[in-house]
């Protein structure tokens, strides 16, 4: 091969890149590069010359641009592909026929300030290996819910013995947040789902013509069960997610790491204020709800069904005892409690990124309903059973 | 082209409501230049910089981009001058959602034509300019401050823009990083030719980059120096000598 030179061309078009190989010598190759190397076309792969450079001959790489155009990043990273696979071949590279900001551009690349990075590349997963993370996931949610509950209840305690450090007036902010803020929300789905229960009942008591049950049945449906789930349902929405969004932003900033370097406890600081002010205001929501719901009810009664307005109210009264309200009530309290223990504890958990906030957020509110349901559930068969 | 004149600054003057930031701002930045905008903590450095890149609309003045009157062409054209210029936020400001070479990647995904193989070489080519060669699938939660802002420069040289725009590029790094990062900066500017504004008031960076700078004063709120940083140290305003000097003049 002394002395013969063969040359090659993989040339685009006049306004894009040029590139050609020469043998140079014994055991040389030029690549000789031309044109416009820019990103703005469609640009080779350094593998268009892996042929070439991997002939076993080969030790010295040089390069020529006497004719190149214009260059970016383009190049570049052509030329770095190029460089890499030299330095695992034993080649030889000779860089001075390159531009000297081409050279300075890729030495800089190969010279940043050493990093130890612990290789682990995250390889795609399989169906199988990510079902089963997931499982593993889920199953260590529960230690951890366990030992949220534990925190807060002994928070609880410091509050109880009067050693909770909170401001007053974070409560006072966080129960008008929670109340007053939502009394539209409430009136309207109290005000619809009432509606809803009258027609129902209205539909089944006329079969037995028994229509004046209407009002039993939306005063005890409102006050005891439906009052207290949509008010929860409603609070797990707005304020549930609210509560995992602004704890679990504050763990992104580390404001609740500086909490715990100054000896606070952020769950007295932020999460005993926000339980309390739910577990105060969602019974008085449910009961404002439930006056609402009988309202609809009333009026429904009153325009469509033609039951006189004192007939509905006697009846009504007739109707609630007072442990209907302590039920209803405590219902409102529990789901409150559920409702802020699901915030506070994915807000608190929450990863330090944009995405884990509203990870944390979504979970906040399935979680909130999950366990409002439960204890629905629950609480209705006890007070079932309790003859309540 | 050396000497062209690449972004004029005319009048400019920044307010949040009756606040005003600064006032009566008055500069060109030549291609090629590294054009320092420095000044003391809370002077509008930050806020100078978002008019600049087009994020926060002047209170009054504009900004020319060879010529092209920004904030007062069509939102087209905005458009068309905002792809000219590449922009480094202080803190990185990744997607959280994506990895580091997908952040890089966003752009030439939207922008060129490059197949997807191509892209991957650049993506890792730019990671490794910065000090990141390795760091492609890592999320930005998983890096340090530093490493996100390194990232966030790789990112913003995506496309190879013709003005890059660096927002406190040094602080919070180290040492040997942050002169590699300066050196970066000369090198990017030394072979593409891209002009760099950089947003800074680290004397270090200013003194061995600048080619051209404004000191933002926060009392007057005005510029009250242009000019060679190295220069104003030693000739300048009293202000700006006591500035760079760490207050010792």
């Amino acid at each position: 091969m002394i002395g013969t030179q063969t040359s090659d061309a993989y040339a685009s078009d006049l306004q894009g890149w040029q590139l050609e190989k020469q043998l140079k010598g014994d055991q040389g190759l030029e690549i000789i590069l031309a044109g416009r190397w820019c990103l703005d076309q469609a640009l080779p792969s350094w593998e268009v010359l892996k042929t070439e450079l991997g002939r076993n001959d080969l030790r010295h790489l040089y390069f020529r641009a006497d004719h190149l155009a214009a260059w970016d990043t383009g190049l570049l990273a052509f030329l770095s592909g190029v460089l890499k696979f030299s330095a695992g071949h034993d080649i030889a590279v000779d860089c001075n026929g390159l531009p000297a900001g081409v050279q300075h551009l890729l030495n800089m690349a190969s010279a940043g300030p050493e990093q130890n990075i612990d290789a682990r590349r995250q390889s795609k997963a399989g169906m199988f290996s990510r079902i089963g993370v997931a499982t593993i996931d889920f199953c260590r949610g529960f230690p951890e819910m366990l030992h949220f509950l534990g925190e807060v209840t002994l928070s609880m305690g410091r509050l109880l013995t009067g050693r909770a450090q909170f401001r007053r007036s974070d409560f006072w902010l966080e129960v008008e947040e929670v109340g007053p803020r939502a009394l539209v929300i409430v009136t309207v789905i109290s005000f619809l789902v009432g509606l809803i229960l009258a027609y129902l009942g209205a539909d089944q008591l006329r079969l037995v013509g028994a229509q004046i049950f209407i009002a039993d049945l939306v005063a005890i449906g409102m006050v005891r069960e439906v009052g207290a789930l949509m008010t929860g349902i409603i609070i797990a929405g707005r304020t549930g997610a609210a509560f995992a969004a602004q704890l679990g932003t504050m763990q992104v900033n580390e404001e609740i790491d500086a909490f715990r370097t100054l000896g606070i406890s952020a769950i007295d600081f932020l999460v005993l204020p926000r339980i309390l002010a739910l577990v105060l205001m969602v019974p008085l929501l449910t009961l404002y709800a439930a006056f609402v719901g009988m309202t609809a009810g009333l009026l429904v009664s009153y325009f469509i069904f033609d039951i006189g307005f004192f007939e509905y109210y006697t009846e009504t009264l007739r109707a609630l005892e007072i442990k209907h309200f302590m039920v209803g009530l405590s219902k409102g309290g529990v789901y409150g409690a559920m409702v802020a223990y699901a915030g506070c504890l994915r807000g608190m958990h929450c990863g330090r990124s944009a995405e884990a906030v509203g990870e944390a957020a979504t979970s906040a509110v399935v979680t909130g309903i999950l366990l409002i349901t439960i204890m629905a559930s629950l609480m209705t068969i006890i007070f079932y059973r309790l003859g309540i | 082209m050396p000497g062209t004149p690449h972004i004029e600054v005319s009048n400019l003057t920044m307010a949040y409501g009756d606040f005003v930031v600064q006032h009566d701002l008055n500069f060109v930045v030549q291609k090629g230049d590294i054009f320092i905008i420095m000044g003391g903590n809370g002077c509008g450095k930050t806020t100078l910089m978002r008019a600049l890149v087009g994020l926060q609309k002047p209170a009054a003045g504009t900004v020319y981009y060879e010529g092209e009157d920004f904030w007062n062409v069509s939102a087209n054209d905005q458009e068309r001058l905002k792809r000219r210029f590449g922009v480094m936020f202080q803190g990185g400001a990744l997607w959280s959602s994506l990895s580091l070479a997908e952040n890089v990647a966003l752009p030439l995904h939207e922008y060129t034509c490059l197949a997807q193989a191509r892209i991957d070489e650049i993506v890792s080519f730019k990671l490794a300019l910065v000090g990141l060669a390795g760091f492609e699938d890592f999320y930005p939660a998983e890096l340090s401050g530093g490493m996100r802002k390194r990232a966030g420069l790789a990112r913003a040289m995506a496309l190879d823009p013709d003005i890059l725009v660096v927002d406190e590029p040094s602080s919070g790094l180290d040492p040997l990083n942050a002169r590699h990062l300066d050196d970066l900066i000369v090198e990017l500017r030394d072979g593409l030719g891209t002009t760099i504004v950089v947003v800074t008031h680290e004397l270090a960076s200013i003194l061995s980059i600048g080619s051209n700078s404004i000191y933002l004063d926060a009392e007057t709120h005005t510029m009250i120096a242009t000019g060679n940083p190295q220069q104003a140290a030693q000739t300048g305003d009293a202000k700006v000598r006591h500035f760079l000097s760490r207050g010792e003049l």
